[in-house]
């Protein structure tokens, strides 16, 4: 391999991986709040992408039955589909969380798994099983670096991941909400009895994963198409990225798995065989449970970072 | 408390049942269905058709039940298939959906051959719920009809005497892809192909040809099936200078695939097999589609095909056919299958009847030239596919729509 396909091989890894890392991102920040793993964290990127494909595109709907057209802007577009999908997420908070009575997070968990079937026969039935795709966000020739090329779209991935990352750490480490919603993940019942309304922080949390989701969805989609059936896939692979290195528990070892896994898949499809491309990730996911059952970061380390 | 618990899970389940239950559209309306016989008819024949009309190859099936529900309108219409008893008899077709399951497609099989008494079995559209349905109609002693492509259908063929097939293997695809590079003087080319049966089973076809031929395949990748980055291998490829590159997929990864390769800035003329033959593709992929090559059974550039071409009046009859009870439909090839296997069935109940036996000799021995959509069928004792490269034609994407490439232009580039 020369140093130009190592460069491409690179290029494609972070591009990918910033996906992982969000996806990654929305499982860790609902998992800290409430304790739940949100097993239908892929199927918000699905529905994000899926819909803002609708409202910007002609697309035909319930197999055909009736073809919409609204041609909105790409950008409000992209926007409404994620407040759309932020809605989603509160509405499967209810679901998880205040519907069922229970505080077993086993139970909680089994229900997201019934929510992700459900979302994605609701899209089977919205979309069918044909992909769709998304203009790119701004059209206009590949940038060449030796032999190696960065798509603009690649850019807009990589970009808005790493705004975002920035932007919820903002969030969280400097506004008042975002450091209730840390108090929540410490101890629950602590912040309760500081008087934080812990209810609400969930909600918070299912909203704001569910539109970190969306947008992981919506930015990947003009590159890798989107289809009922490809939340499953990303989401896989973000809960992977999740729990190799945080842990399921902390924020940047999502972003650093994210990013880890995959530049190791795509290396890993170029270098030893393009067969085992997706064995990689569940190898990675197996090695470390054996070696460490938080993560390769303790839990400690989070909790350092919260302040605790 | 308790109450609200219950309710909410009843909920739940309610909603997972309606999703999982939801038929997405309901069949264009048959007039004439299992219409009483008429005054002096003979008993209704029974075909079972097994497809899949939801699941991920619902774009296979939904046009085959279609096109077997048209030609049931249209035989009993004209009064029925006349029997070899000399009296009318209605066809009587009967559907089930595998729901793309080959669980589901066994489960359909035994119904129809064990409970509705079918003389023979249509099923299913994809390779591995035909290869699950073979069980049943062998034991049963029943004719089967798949409309799938895997080869392995059909072979061996010493056990796979009551199973036939319409849809073209993927040998002969690959062979018209070799006239196209020997008459481009390539000799070196890169494949990627869809890690499951279909991609196995044409990237073997390959392999083995252009050896044969001479043709060095430089690197032989695999991706798995809904896999959206193909960046490593492509990189991977891109290194080995290919003069063409073979790609063996369908439109939900080979258009992603073909977009890829054009943002990587790769030229080699791309090939792909008969799995992109339908609009799905070139909607997908949009620019990135230009130039693709592909080889494809005629039903796509019908209209283009020279007049002396023995198909053509059938393919322009069934494009219109179809249009027609579809309400402007345009068919795709995988309707066509369909339509192969029903009016080989029609034809071999008009000649010997209701007879599973005697359909299973008719069928070995009496399909002879049947000029059909995928090809004109010469089945044998040791031909259950009865179709060849001359079904075939290579077809390349200009300005959104199919050109055909006739092979005296292959080198015209």
């Amino acid at each position: 391999m020369s140093p130009d396909q190592l460069f491409q091989l690179l290029i494609a890894g972070l591009t990918i991986g910033s996906i992982y890392a969000l996806i990654a991102l929305g499982f860790v920040v609902i998992h800290n709040v409430t304790g739940v793993i949100n097993l239908a964290q892929g199927e918000f990127a699905m529905l994000g992408a899926l819909i803002a494909i609708t409202l910007t595109s002609e697309t035909p709907l319930f197999h055909r039955a009736f073809t919409v057209n609204w041609n909105l802007p790409l950008f409000i577009g992209i926007v409404l589909a994620t407040l759309l999908v932020m809605g989603v997420g509160a509405l499967v908070y209810w679901i998880v969380v205040r519907a069922p009575r229970t505080d077993s997070v086993i139970i909680q968990i089994i229900i997201t798994i019934g929510i992700a079937i459900t979302l994605r026969g609701i899209a089977l039935i919205t979309w069918g099983t044909d992909p769709f795709r998304l203009p790119e966000f701004s059209a206009g020739p590949p940038i060449q670096i030796g032999s190696a090329v960065l798509t603009r779209q690649d850019l807009w991935v990589i970009g808005s991941a790493f705004a975002l990352m920035a932007l919820l750490y903002l969030f969280f480490q400097h506004t008042f909400i975002g450091t209730s919603l840390r108090a929540c993940a410490v101890n629950r019942t602590a912040a309760r009895l500081m008087g934080i309304n812990v209810s609400y922080m969930m909600l918070l949390a299912f909203v704001l994963s569910a539109g970190i989701g969306a947008l992981a969805g919506i930015v990947i989609a003009p590159k890798t198409f989107m289809g009922y059936d490809t939340g499953t896939y990303l989401g896989l692979k973000g809960f992977v990225a999740a729990i190799v290195i945080g842990g399921l528990s902390d924020e940047r070892g999502a972003i650093v798995g994210g990013l880890l896994l995959g530049v190791l898949e795509i290396f890993a499809a170029a270098l030893i065989s393009s067969g085992y491309k997706d064995a990689i990730a569940f190898l990675v996911l197996i090695a470390v449970l054996f070696v460490q059952t938080t993560g390769i970061l303790r839990r400690g380390a989070k909790r350092e970072a919260a302040g605790v | 408390m308790k109450k609200r618990f219950l309710a909410m899970t009843l909920l739940v389940i309610a909603v997972l049942v309606l999703t999982a239950c939801a038929t997405p559209t309901a069949a264009p309306q048959s007039t004439s269905p299992t219409a009483a016989p008429q005054a002096a008819a003979g008993e209704p024949y029974k075909v079972g058709l097994v497809t899949s009309i939801t699941g991920p190859a619902s774009s296979l099936g939904i046009p085959e039940r279609d096109t077997a529900l048209m030609i049931q309108d249209q035989v009993n219409k004209a009064g029925g298939i006349k029997g070899p008893d000399g009296a009318m008899h209605q066809m009587e077709l009967i559907v089930e959906d595998d729901a793309s399951d080959a669980s589901k497609a066994t489960l359909a099989a035994k119904k129809l051959v064990e409970q509705d008494n079918v003389a023979v079995l249509i099923g299913s559209s994809g390779s591995p719920a035909s290869l699950a349905m073979i069980e049943t109609a062998t034991k049963n002693s029943t004719p089967m009809i798949s409309m799938a492509s895997a080869s392995q259908i059909v072979n061996p063929i010493a056990e796979r005497n009551w199973i036939f097939k319409t849809p073209q293997a993927n040998q002969p695809v690959t062979a018209v892809q070799l006239d196209w590079l020997k008459a481009n003087n390539i000799t070196k080319v890169a494949s990627i192909g869809v890690n499951n049966a279909f991609g196995k089973d044409s990237r073997d076809a390959m392999n083995a040809q252009f050896k044969e031929a001479g043709i060095e395949v430089l690197a032989d990748e695999v991706f798995q099936p809904g896999d959206k980055d193909f960046t490593a291998q492509l990189t991977k490829i891109k290194g080995l200078n290919p003069e063409a590159v073979i790609i063996h997929a369908t439109p939900g990864e080979g258009a992603p695939l073909t977009v890829q390769y054009h943002t990587l800035g790769m030229t080699a003329p791309l090939l792909h097999n008969h799995g992109i033959g339908n609009k799905d593709f070139i909607n997908l992929a949009k620019d990135a589609a230009e130039g693709v090559m592909f080889p494809i059974g005629k039903l796509l550039v019908a209209n283009s095909l020279p007049d002396s071409d023995p198909q053509k009046a059938v393919l322009l009859k069934y494009i219109a056919d179809y249009g027609a009870f579809t309400n402007g439909k345009a068919p795709s090839s995988f309707g066509g299958h369909g339509w192969d296997a029903v009016q080989i069935a029609v034809a071999g109940l008009q000649a010997v009847g209701p007879d599973r036996a005697k359909l299973r000799d008719y069928f070995e021995n009496q399909v002879k030239n049947f000029v059909g959509i995928s090809g004109v069928f010469n089945w044998s004792p040791t031909d259950h596919v009865g179709i060849g490269k001359e079904s075939l034609v290579l077809v390349r994407i200009k300005d959104g729509g199919w050109e055909f490439v006739a092979p005296d232009k292959y080198a015209a580039q």
